[in-house]
């Protein structure tokens, strides 16, 4: 593939010096892996990883009626949060089908911050653009403005204490601040797709290379090292975090994609949400699961899920879990056998291979362990 | 990038070490590289018939599968059965412990159709 039409991110040059395998995601150059990704992997559950996710769209939306808009673009509930405070929320068509996933962040009523998904900014813009149509609402981009840095693994608060000179103690799970960084404003959320806590930090990208490489400097008595996509999709992958244009896409619902938590039908209208009611009526017909192997073989995204010699779901994701040395993998299933702990068959290369579905998340530690502590 | 002098090689990055009418074969030490961490590996059946170019075993990194071609003609007479425990070895000693199978070779299968490391260097652009 000729790279001449792929974007770049501030730090592509960083990752290309550090010998990085790059390769194409969402029409991105990006790296994909440093040293390793197992090595990668277990950096960000054991100790603290950098990652560069610039690739993330980034917009603001403002004005006096950007409250009441994006309540009815959404399908959770904006009332859930104050400033400073983020929500996670799929982004539905009438159809009630999911157009992104996203994060949206209060800064002021008339001022949030959306981080959407690198394959999904123009397709995203352009739907609020014309949702918003008559209404006092404005749109900026800033994806290309600014590099977007993740931080994560039970070291990341020490080392972006040790960093920023603050503490970060009091920010919570789901929040952000803007701090300050050598006179550089950051924006700074205690978010992340990892599983992990740490931090996801927006930055302005004339200023993001310096930034990077403080972030290797500074002592916390451990080696930070860099991590790229590859370990950033295993590491969701065992938290069950979904991933758009896999696990989720134009096809399907919340409801199917198991977001029903973030479907709230009595906020009052939003779009979407008469389909979504239908097909809570009348039953869904399949829903993603997790599934562990149990026969020796890795399943990947587009292997067909069998029970009786009959397709009866499609693999939407799958890979080894360095963490649970297991191979595991999400699936939309026929609804009569998405339970847990019931057998299935992976067809894999032609030989049907034995999985059972299991309780997810599948990595039990990091954030899933300190679970009700964080539900926002 | 490690290309032993005395090994034969495909095209297709798998190494042959032929003694005494058995052939010994695994992924050569640039395609473990392109792989990335070796996580998963298939291997073709003790006993299983090949035909040079046959598609045999399959090697998965975290990221994706990767078939592996039979390098020359012949019989499976043993496989790897430690990588079932441990595929590191694919990444770390390609061409020792990271062995993939053994073959009982045809007797008309010609080594001579493989790559020496000379030309195999060439092919993937390491110089000598």
């Amino acid at each position: 593939m000729s790279h001449v039409s792929l974007r770049k991110t501030p730090l592509y040059d960083k990752h290309v010096a550090l010998h990085a395998r790059m390769a194409e995601f969402a029409g991105f150059l990006m790296p994909i892996y440093y040293r390793g990704i197992l090595e990668e992997h277990q950096a960000v559950r054991r100790k603290v990883g950098v990652f560069d996710i610039s690739h993330m769209g980034r917009l603001w939306v403002r004005g006096p009626q950007a409250f009441e808009f994006l309540q009815k673009m959404i399908t959770h509930d904006l009332k859930k949060l104050k400033n400073g405070k983020i929500l996670y929320t799929p982004l539905c068509n009438e159809e009630g089908k999911i157009l992104d996933d996203i994060l949206v962040y209060q800064n002021k009523m008339d001022e949030f911050y959306l981080v959407v998904n690198a394959s999904n900014v123009e397709k995203d813009l352009k739907w609020l653009k014309t949702q918003a149509k008559g209404e006092n609402v404005s749109f900026l981009d800033e994806s290309q403005g600014t590099a977007f840095l993740a931080v994560q693994g039970p070291l990341a608060d020490l080392l972006m204490e040790k960093l920023l000179g603050a503490s970060l103690h009091d920010m919570g799970y789901y929040h952000f601040k803007k701090m300050k960084w050598k006179e550089v404003e950051l924006l700074v959320s205690r978010t992340g797709y990892t599983g992990e806590s740490g931090f996801e930090i927006s930055i302005p990208k004339e200023k993001a290379l310096d930034f990077w490489d403080e972030l290797f400097r500074v002592d916390i008595g451990h080696e930070v090292i860099p991590v790229g996509l590859g370990a950033r999709d295993t590491l969701r992958l065992e938290m069950r975090y979904l991933l758009y244009g896999h696990d989720m896409t134009q096809e399907n619902t919340p409801l199917e994609a198991g977001l029903a938590w973030t479907i709230s039908f009595h906020k009052g209208d939003f779009i979407g949400r008469q389909a979504l009611i239908g097909q809570r009526e009348e039953g869904l017909k399949r829903r993603l699961v997790g599934f562990e192997m149990i026969d020796q073989a890795i399943p990947r995204q587009g292997h067909s899920v069998l029970r009786d010699g009959r397709e009866m779901g499609l693999v939407t994701s799958g890979s080894f879990s360095p963490t649970l040395s297991k191979n595991i993998g999400l699936a939309y299933i026929d609804i009569a056998y998405a339970h847990v702990g019931i057998p299935i068959y992976i067809s894999i290369r032609g030989v049907e291979r034995l999985a059972e579905i299991v309780k997810t998340p599948f990595y039990k530690g990091g954030l899933s362990s300190l679970k009700s502590k964080i539900q926002n | 990038m490690n290309v032993p002098k005395d090994l034969k090689y495909s095209k297709t990055h798998e190494w042959v070490r032929s003694e005494k009418g058995e052939g010994v074969v695994g992924i050569t030490d640039f395609a473990q590289h392109e792989l990335g961490d070796v996580v998963f590996v298939e291997l073709p059946k003790v006993g299983q018939k090949l035909k040079a170019e046959d598609s045999c075993a399959v090697v998965e990194s975290v990221k994706a599968a990767s078939d592996i071609y039979a390098p020359l003609s012949g019989t499976v007479l043993r496989v790897n059965e430690s990588l079932a425990k441990d595929t590191s070895v694919v990444n770390k000693d390609p061409y020792d412990s990271g062995w993939f199978f053994v073959l009982q070779l045809d007797p008309h299968s010609l080594a001579t159709e493989l790559l020496s490391a000379q030309d195999y260097q060439r092919l993937i652009g390491v110089e000598a």
